[in-house]
């Protein structure tokens, strides 16, 4: 068998309480598909973060052509040949395409425009695209951009890609061009390394599949094998490797696959009856950095789950905001139980119901440094019971938080303790634990389950699904289309600020979907 | 303005449970602040060493002439008002995340406003309703010279550091130009105002040199911490200044609260110039400018943004500056080397902060 | 009113506003390096201070005004590796050590000051004067933009070169990149906090000749606190010039005027207060952006450490 390009051997790597690589061996080869499987936690990050220098191992070492090396840092990792595509666009958003490109070259000399211009052509014609190199960054989209980020990582050598879960951020065409554009240098000889957590991703352009769990390589799928088998007979192979047995973790693996596909909610919305929510022509300011809203209408019942697709960037931020009440309407109308609340500002909404739970957890759900408690009061500042006449009952406070901290099955040490120092799980559960009380009827969940583990998701989506049941009219905002097709009743798509359509969860939705996400109106 | 770095982390998280914090917990704590101080004694006395003074003479005669000699204590405890009240300003402003650093210029408005309008009032008004005045007075003009960068900072994200400075100068000047153009005690050849008489000015403390001042600057120093520990205003603005987008996800209205904070704070500087006036000067000369401003910045981080912490850093500074204006006349070390000790305070402070910080993650806590 | 109309009168008002804004657009112009690179150098107030010191005990003892910018260079750039260790390196608070390092050089410049030469204030000759050849026969103009230390042709000359180094070369890409994306930075292979040091160094340099220029041409002699907000006002400048060098060439013209204005009035014997001419450049600064405000446009990344592997 021919010496891989790379390869890392027996690689352990710890972080403070974590051993995020646990002797992991992998082999990289030339003109080859080599995907790494695995939920958050496993590992991948980090042995793609020893591969491009951004950290060093503890033991064992990683070898480029047969020669064991030091990645002391990411310039030395580009001039092995390594170039890394990570999971958030890395490109200076100020700055034009070719100057992007340039970035990192060597300082003593002028800039170089005409070289520079021919590498871009040649990379170009490589990956099949076609780019202004004088565009600003800040204005490609993120497929572009994402194009950008390739030909950077190929910019000084192309032995070796990495990509690290390439296709989150992609409409299902940009996942297409994609697929093309890896098939395209795969020919040509590069070593490509896809990390996922898509299954069918994996089996569609894998070469060699390899699992990893809890920092360790826990089974692989070698070519040979993998083009033997159907993707059915992968898909159980790779669960096994993951789980043990298929039966134990059942739903875990199905969230995996994004199995939910085949069973559709069967609860029954009554629809005869008055929405609870009702937006007509509903607009947004455009702001830095953000899609607007432009004339979004839909109605929204009790004990509803609607789930809003889409490829990230097409409004759906303004659109969780607004409807929260922390963006102000530009125009339209917001309905609920057929009183207008568009000029309620959060608190006003929030006594009326509405809840919203943020995909930013960090950002802007929690203040890290203060308490759990105080957290979870953060949108009653003022309030009774909680406050009296501006004055802080702090242990009223304290008292509510233990109860909602045991109801919530919230692991921290005391309510004391600033909510930064938690498990993202936790944080999640500390916001849902604020959001979900018996007062809510509206609630919008903003990516619901990024970042959290499986056991975590599980639990997420066991909780939005039993709030619907209750008769909450529920709003599920992501990028996941799997989750939305398993928790969903019907599903809208987001397009550039408009809602382009919104269709029933059931066969063919997919395709339907997908055709909404390019722009196409619904069917 | 994001990664304020040094703001007062575990304020909120362990307030109100004191029970429950180890005994490791408060000797940390008291390391944190005892281990900055020490570090910048020692390096201070070895600046003094090189530059061939003797450093157990210089820190033994300032201590004794701070703190150990009645008078020396009285003139500490005046000189605590001005800086208290300017501490207060700033703990309003910091823990809301915004950088008031114009209270020169905030301060010496007042200070004016104050000499300007006690020798008009106080044979037309009661002593007492005069001092009353002077202050409120003062204080709206002060906070009336931070609502421009506080209304750039709150609608258009305008960097308010930039701003504050330069309604400083701006204001540094202007109060000059009032004393030279409007309120020049004609009987004077120097420009200054006319002259507060001594009966007429807040009253002395028993029978100390001490000014009541202190008292009104003690009592807002506790009001400010309540304030900021024990209401809701307070927690709303320590929302804004710990995390902002947060703010504004919790439906607070975070442009009025930016406003109303950086006014407040500003009044409350501004109350500092006008009790300096009222208990010591009586008057303000022209081009008078103590810049007490910038070097209040270094207590408040030291104290932690903690009101009653930053009481007994007042306390420590105040002895350290009266102290040190005596060395310079008697030992020849002039008293701009409590610049250097505050320097270094800061600078150690910041290194300890970030030493406990690594250590904290190292352990995983 | 006449005094104002006077040839000899508007020659020296603007020498002096040269000689008094010349400071201040090395000072802006550093900053302004450090401003994009991603670091708020509040620090630049006491670099300044420091160089204005150094640069004058070089030249007091040595005689040659060029060692005294060279000293005065490095005695900022020496006040910048404090920042760099401790801001840069370690991550800590900008302004709060910017504040520190301000004070600091106040109390330690003027302590060093007493301990060398006591309270006297001793001063330096003339400093020299390189007469550019035609250009300085233009009437008024020529004696008042064109006869100065060689330092101010350097300072315009660099801020040209600084057009050229953002636009056009690998460094500028660097600084660009350092304070809007660090992260991006760090990917492409360069250091960000190498890169970082080296623009709060350029900073402390040019912030420390700016100071020496300060004591050694423009005063003659060095004095405690002597910069008196130079460093400041050029904080200032850089903030409002948005990464154009230009602009801080003009904002720096604008600050200069006001304060030889200040001294001009004086000797032609004008009755308004000195003190409402220098309000005038802030004021104007401050009704501009109420005026034109807009959302500032400072790098995304201003005043933060890059830790990698954070967001």
């Amino acid at each position: 068998m021919a010496v891989p390009v790379a390869a890392v051997r027996n690689v352990t790597k710890r972080f403070p309480g974590v051993v995020a690589n646990d002797g992991v061996s992998l082999e990289f080869h030339a003109g080859e598909i080599h995907v790494l499987l695995g939920e958050n936690g496993a590992g991948k990050s980090t042995l793609i973060g020893l591969l491009a220098g951004m950290q060093q191992p503890d033991g064992g070492e990683i070898v480029i052509d047969g020669q064991p090396v030091n990645i002391a840092s990411p310039r030395a990792s580009l001039e092995l040949g390594i170039g890394t595509v990570f999971q958030h666009v890395l490109l200076v958003p100020s700055l034009s395409v070719i100057e992007n490109l340039m970035l990192g070259g060597p300082w003593r000399r002028k800039l170089l425009r005409g070289p520079a211009l021919a590498r871009f052509r040649e990379l170009s014609q490589l990956l099949g695209v076609e780019i202004d190199p004088d565009a600003q960054v800040g204005r490609l989209s993120l497929g572009e951009q994402q194009q950008v980020e390739i030909m950077r990582a190929l910019w000084r050598g192309e032995k070796v890609l990495i990509l690290d879960e390439p296709t989150s951020m992609l409409t299902p065409q940009g996942v297409k061009d994609l697929g093309a554009v890896m098939r395209r240098l795969r020919e040509k000889g590069v070593a490509l390394i896809l990390i996922t957590h898509k299954l069918v991703e994996a089996y569609e352009l894998g070469d060699r599949i390899s699992v990893l769990r809890l920092g360790r390589v826990v089974g692989a799928l070698p070519p040979e094998r993998l083009r033997a088998m159907s993707e059915q007979e992968a898909t159980d192979a790779v669960i096994e490797m993951m789980f043990g047995t298929v039966t134990h973790h059942e739903r875990d693996a199905e969230i995996l696959v994004g199995r939910g596909r085949q069973a559709y909610r069967a609860r029954v919305v009554d629809r005869t009856r008055a929405p609870r929510l009702s937006v007509r022509g509903l607009t947004t300011e455009a702001t830095r950095g953000a899609c607007p809203l432009r004339t979004v209408d839909f109605d929204l019942w009790p004990g509803e789950v609607l789930g809003i697709a889409g490829v990230d960037g097409n409004g759906q931020k303004h659109l969780a905001e607004v409807l929260a009440g922390q963006r102000v309407a530009a125009s339209g109308t917001i309905i609920l139980d057929g009183k207008d609340i568009t000029a309620d500002a959060v608190p006003e909404r929030r006594r009326h119901g509405v809840r919203y739970v943020t995909d930013e957890r960090v950002g802007e759900g929690t203040v890290g440094s203060f308490s759990v408690a105080t957290n979870l009061v953060l949108k009653e500042i003022g309030a009774s019971p909680f406050f009296r006449r501006g004055i802080s009952d702090w242990d009223y406070i304290h008292d509510h938080a233990r109860a909602l901290i045991k109801r919530n099955d919230v692991r921290t040490p005391s309510e004391k303790t600033p909510v930064g120092k938690l498990s993202g799980g936790n944080i999640q559960k500390v916001l849902l634990a604020r959001e979900l009380n018996a007062e809510a009827s509206v609630v919008v969940f903003n990516k619901p389950t990024y970042g959290l583990d499986l056991q975590n998701t599980r639990l997420a989506h066991e909780r939005i699904l039993a709030g619907a049941d209750q008769g909450l009219a529920t709003i599920v905002i992501s990028t996941d289309l799997d989750e939305l097709l398993e928790i969903a009743d019907r599903i809208g798509v987001m397009f550039q600020g408009h809602l382009a359509g919104i269709v029933e969860n059931g066969p063919d939705v997919e395709r339907k979907v997908g055709l909404l996400m390019t722009g196409a109106k619904a069917a | 303005m994001r990664g304020t770095g040094m703001t007062a982390e575990v304020h909120v998280a362990q307030r109100g449970a004191p029970g429950h914090e180890g005994g490791r917990e408060i000797v940390a704590s008291v390391l944190r602040v005892a281990v900055p101080i020490l570090l910048a004694l020692v390096v201070g006395g070895i600046i003094l060493l090189i530059l061939g003074k003797d450093p157990i003479a210089y820190y033994g005669y300032v201590a004794r002439r701070g703190l150990l000699t009645w008078g020396g204590l009285q003139e500490t405890f005046t000189r605590m008002s001005p800086l208290l009240l300017i501490a207060a300003g700033l703990i309003v402003a910091f823990r809301a995340g915004i950088w008031n650093l114009g209270g020169d210029g905030q301060f010496l408005l007042a200070a004016v406003i104050t000499a300007a309008l006690g020798p008009a009032l106080v044979g037309v008004l009661p002593k007492a309703l005069t001092l009353i005045a002077c202050v409120i007075a003062s204080a709206i003009v002060a906070g009336l010279w931070a609502v421009i960068p506080a209304i750039l900072k709150a609608r258009y994200g305008i960097n308010e550091i930039i701003t504050s400075l330069m309604m400083s100068f701006l204001g540094i000047s202007f109060a000059n130009v009032l004393i030279k153009l409007f309120f020049w005690d004609p009987s004077t050849t120097v420009p200054q105002t006319r002259t507060l008489p001594v009966e007429d000015r807040l009253p002395r403390l028993f029978d100390t040199t001490i000014h009541s001042g202190v008292l009104i600057a003690l009592a807002v120093v506790v009001l400010v911490h309540l304030m900021m520990t024990r209401t809701a205003f307070g927690l709303k603005l320590q929302v804004v200044g710990a995390n902002p987008a947060a703010a504004v996800h919790a439906g607070l209205n975070v442009a009025w609260l930016t406003i109303a904070t950086f006014t407040l704070s500003a009044a409350l500087i501004g109350i500092g110039g006008s009790v300096e006036i009222l208990g010591v000067f009586g008057t303000v000369r022209a081009d008078w400018n103590p810049a007490f401003g910038l070097l209040v910045v270094p207590l408040v981080f030291l104290a932690r943004f903690n009101g009653y912490a930053v009481i007994g850093f007042t306390l420590f500074f105040s002895a350290l500056m009266i102290g040190g204006d005596s060395a310079a006349r008697r030992i020849g070390v002039p008293q701009h080397f409590v610049l250097v000790l505050v320097a270094l305070l800061l600078i150690f402070l910041a290194v300890v902060e970030y030493l406990d910080h690594q250590r904290r993650k190292r352990i995983g806590a | 009113m006449e005094a104002l109309l006077n040839q000899a009168f508007l020659t020296s008002l603007l020498f002096g506003a040269v000689t008094a804004g010349v400071p201040l657009l090395l000072a802006g112009l550093g900053e302004q390096i450090s401003e994009k690179a991603g670091v708020l150098n509040i620090g630049i107030e006491g670099m300044m201070l420091f160089g204005a010191y150094t640069g004058f005990v070089a030249a007091y003892y040595s005689g040659s005004f060029s060692l005294g910018f060279v000293a005065g260079g490095i005695g900022g750039a020496l006040v910048a590796s404090l920042v760099v260790l401790l801001c840069i390196r370690y991550g800590l608070n900008q302004i709060v050590i910017g504040i520190a390092i301000t004070l600091g050089i106040e109390g330690l410049t003027a302590l060093l000051h007493y301990f060398q030469f006591s309270r006297t204030y001793p001063r330096l000759d003339q400093a020299p004067v390189w007469a550019l050849p035609f250009l300085s026969d233009i009437p008024v103009l020529g004696r008042a933009l064109f006869s100065h230390n060689p330092i101010v042709y350097l300072a315009v000359v660099l801020m040209i070169a600084l057009v050229w180094v953002f636009r056009a070369t690998y460094v500028g890409l660097n600084l660009e990149a350092a304070g809007n994306k660090p992260a991006a930075l760090d990917a492409a292979g360069v250091s960000v906090v190498k890169t970082r040091a080296f623009a709060v160094l350029a900073t402390g340099f040019l912030s420390g000749v700016g100071g020496a220029y300060m004591a050694n041409v423009g005063a003659g002699l060095f004095v405690p606190f002597m910069t008196g907000g130079a460093g400041f006002i050029g904080i200032v400048l850089a903030m409002l010039a948005r990464g154009k060098p230009v602009w801080v060439l003009l904002g720096a013209a604008l600050f200069g005027i006001s304060l030889a204005m200040t001294t001009a009035l004086q000797v032609g014997g004008i009755n308004i207060p000195t003190d409402v001419v220098q309000m005038l450049p802030f004021a104007m600064v401050m009704l501009v952006l109420v005026i034109f405000a807009r959302h500032s446009v400072l790098p995304p990344a201003l005043g933060l450490p890059y830790v990698r592997g954070e967001r």
